[in-house]
């Protein structure tokens, strides 16, 4: 392993809590100056390991590299990296002067230094002048930045951030995306994100690694894990898709034709798994790889095609959905509406005709007693 | 706006709180000072007069006895809120669930007993005859027995014992609402324990450490059985005195006049104390 390339290496970290393992040999490794998130639903053991990272839990087994360092015997106070937690957890008894300065207080720095620095990394967060005020005369936005600041000021070699954006409204949290994403290549630090929230995660990461029941289910850029996920898990948590379990009835070449449970059929590629008749799969269609067709030629050259009602129109601007009912098995398919015009008088009750490629469409096997 | 049946629905909340203040203490407290701006100049005769106080500041041991009574509940104070601290901090932010439940418990537990039978159980322990006595004996520590009944430190180990409740209630309290996340900020971002118990916890618990010191120290002010049954003839507290004055010597208007005095100066010395330590009773009770 080249040490100079990453900032954090994780080798086979493992966590039990009594007889529950909350991450199971994670390895991973975070290459110098990026922005590394790991994408999970709740309990999926995330925040186990970036505590771990940060030195708050110890790891049962395995090891923590920081710049090719091995960081496991050392405590939190010691560790190069620092976090921003998930409310933030600024001081609130100190003001954002004495926020900024205790880590730089502890390190003995002299009070002139202290003054300089702090007054250059509220210029880089664009907080100029807020030195005196208390931490809750300040917006959520501008919490959030002191708490980046008060870290970055440490000059720390990585950044772990808690899900600082959970407590947000919503246009803000759109807003700090793409601040994080500026700060972080303004500093040039390595940020390691934790987020439940995929669009966040897919926004403003180089890398992502979605975790699931304590592992990494992938770990690759946004776009391969939108367009090439490699299991059962990402594909149906990032991003939109409409599922479908069932039974391999044929295998060709480069797809599958696969029978659901209510006997609908479709035909699927595979994603480099080798799938034999007769196994368990789930298949994912995203909504947008689907076509639409008021009339059956519009689909024709479609390997599967389904005519179908109208169910609903889910109008919301550029993201509007229609859901197709499907009379083979009573499911409803949600579907993109192209921003054409074509389908901008959409009702309900209509007859549509929907279709998609098989390689559209992506299966992968199941155990038989995953039940979703 | 306040209507008219809001406005009774006040009173009759209200009623049984100003029932109570009227009769059992603004009553008895107008009373009591009516009483001690009397000055006896016969047999049943009294005229109006600031004598019973100025005893108190031309007669040494009166002045005294409170200059003591105030530094022993200072001390006293002190030394809860020093033993204290540890105690609420282990059960607010390091016990978890059912041990934390059990540690409260076992600091609530003693105050089921009355303050008098808890007093005689220290007695038993430090008395001549008695258990710790016995026991260096025994062990050959010592060849005779020690009384360590009847001296300061006995008076401030029965204080401090008393008061204990009051300090840790408080401070659990303020303790419990410090965000554990505060904390482990300060750790990562450098600190250590000694400058994260500077920085972050005490500010954070000021008001309990303030609420919990006026407390005990008003307790140990008014204290009256455990300065008397621990320290014995010599322990001259200040609420002896005002005993004597009403029940030995009969003489009311001496004692009333010493009871609003101990009340004024202790008042004041919570107030200095709030002032030395920049804090505000709103802000503290708040």
């Amino acid at each position: 392993m080249n040490e100079n390339a990453s900032d954090l290496d994780c080798i086979k970290v493992n966590k039990k809590f009594g007889d529950f393992t909350a991450v199971n040999n994670v390895s991973f490794s975070v290459p110098k100056g990026s922005f590394f998130s790991i994408l999970g639903p709740s309990g999926c053991g995330k925040t186990t390991l970036l505590r771990m990272v940060a030195g708050f839990i110890e790891p049962s087994a395995g090891d923590i590299l920081i710049k090719g360092k091995s960081v496991v015997n050392e405590p939190p106070n010691k560790r190069p990296v620092n976090m921003v937690f998930q409310h933030l957890a600024l001081f609130p008894m100190m003001n954002i002067y004495e926020n900024i300065a205790f880590g730089l207080k502890r390190r003995g720095e002299d009070s002139a230094t202290i003054k300089q620095k702090v007054g250059e990394v509220l210029e880089r967060v664009g907080l100029p002048g807020v030195e005196e005020r208390q931490a809750d005369q300040l917006s959520g936005g501008q919490k959030q930045r002191i708490a980046i600041a008060r870290c970055m000021v440490l000059d720390p070699d990585v950044l772990l951030l808690d899900e600082p954006l959970g407590a947000l409204d919503l246009k803000l949290r759109e807003h700090m995306k793409v601040e994080l994403k500026k700060l972080q290549s303004e500093f040039n630090t390595t940020f390691i994100y934790i987020t439940h929230d995929q669009s966040e995660a897919l926004v403003m990461s180089d890398q992502v690694a979605v975790m699931n029941e304590g592992i990494f289910e992938q770990v690759g850029t946004s776009r391969e894990l939108y367009y090439n996920p490699k299991t059962a898990f990402v594909a149906g948590f990032v991003g939109e898709s409409n599922q479908w379990s069932g039974i391999v009835e044929t295998v060709k070449k480069d797809s599958v034709k696969i029978r659901t449970n209510d006997g609908f059929t479709l035909i699927a590629q595979t994603n480099g798994e080798v799938i034999k008749k007769g196994q368990n799969v789930k298949a994912f269609v995203r909504p947008e790889s689907v076509l639409l067709g008021l009339k059956a030629n519009d689909i024709a050259k479609m390997e599967n095609k389904i005519k179908g009602v109208v169910g609903n129109v889910l109008f919301n601007g550029a993201n509007s959905r229609v859901l197709v009912r499907n009379p083979k098995d009573g499911a409803e398919i949600d579907v993109a509406i192209p921003q054409t015009g074509e389908f901008a008088s959409l009702n309900k009750g209509q007859e549509i005709h929907i279709g998609w490629q098989h390689d559209q469409a992506t299966c992968f096997t199941v155990k038989e007693d995953i039940q979703q | 706006m306040i209507g008219p049946r809001t406005k009774l629905g006040l009173i009759l909340l209200m009623s049984p709180l100003l029932l109570w203040l009227t009769t059992l203490i603004i009553i008895p407290h107008l009373d009591m000072l009516y009483v001690s701006l009397r000055e006896k100049v016969g047999v049943r005769l009294y005229e109006f007069g600031f004598g019973n106080y100025m005893t108190f500041f031309t007669e040494p041991l009166y002045w005294n006895t409170f200059a003591r009574t105030a530094y022993m509940s200072i001390f006293a104070t002190f030394l809860t809120l020093l033993i204290g601290f540890p105690i609420a901090y282990y059960i607010a932010k390091i016990a978890k669930g059912r041990m934390k439940m059990a540690l409260f418990l076992l600091c609530l537990v003693p105050f089921w007993v009355s303050e008098l039978v808890r007093t005689f159980g220290w007695m038993i322990l430090l008395r001549e005859t008695g258990v710790i006595s016995s026991f260096l004996q025994w062990s050959g520590v010592v060849n005779q027995p020690i009384e360590m009944l009847y001296n300061d430190g006995a008076i401030m180990v029965g204080l401090v014992y008393t008061s204990m409740l009051f300090m840790v209630v408080p401070l659990i309290t303020t303790l419990d609402s410090l965000d554990d996340s505060l904390i482990e900020a300060g750790y990562d971002l450098g600190g250590n324990g000694f400058s994260i118990m500077k920085n972050i916890v005490i500010p954070h618990a000021i008001p309990g450490i303030v609420t919990g010191s006026i407390v005990v120290f008003m307790l140990s002010l008014g204290n009256y059985l455990t300065p008397i049954l621990l320290g014995g003839k010599s322990s001259l507290w200040f609420t002896g005195m005002i005993y004597s004055q009403f029940i030995t010597r009969f003489n009311w208007e001496q004692g009333a006049a010493f009871g609003f005095l101990l009340l004024g100066l202790s008042s004041l010395i919570v107030w200095l104390g709030l002032k030395f330590s920049g804090q505000t009773l709103a802000k503290t009770m708040g």
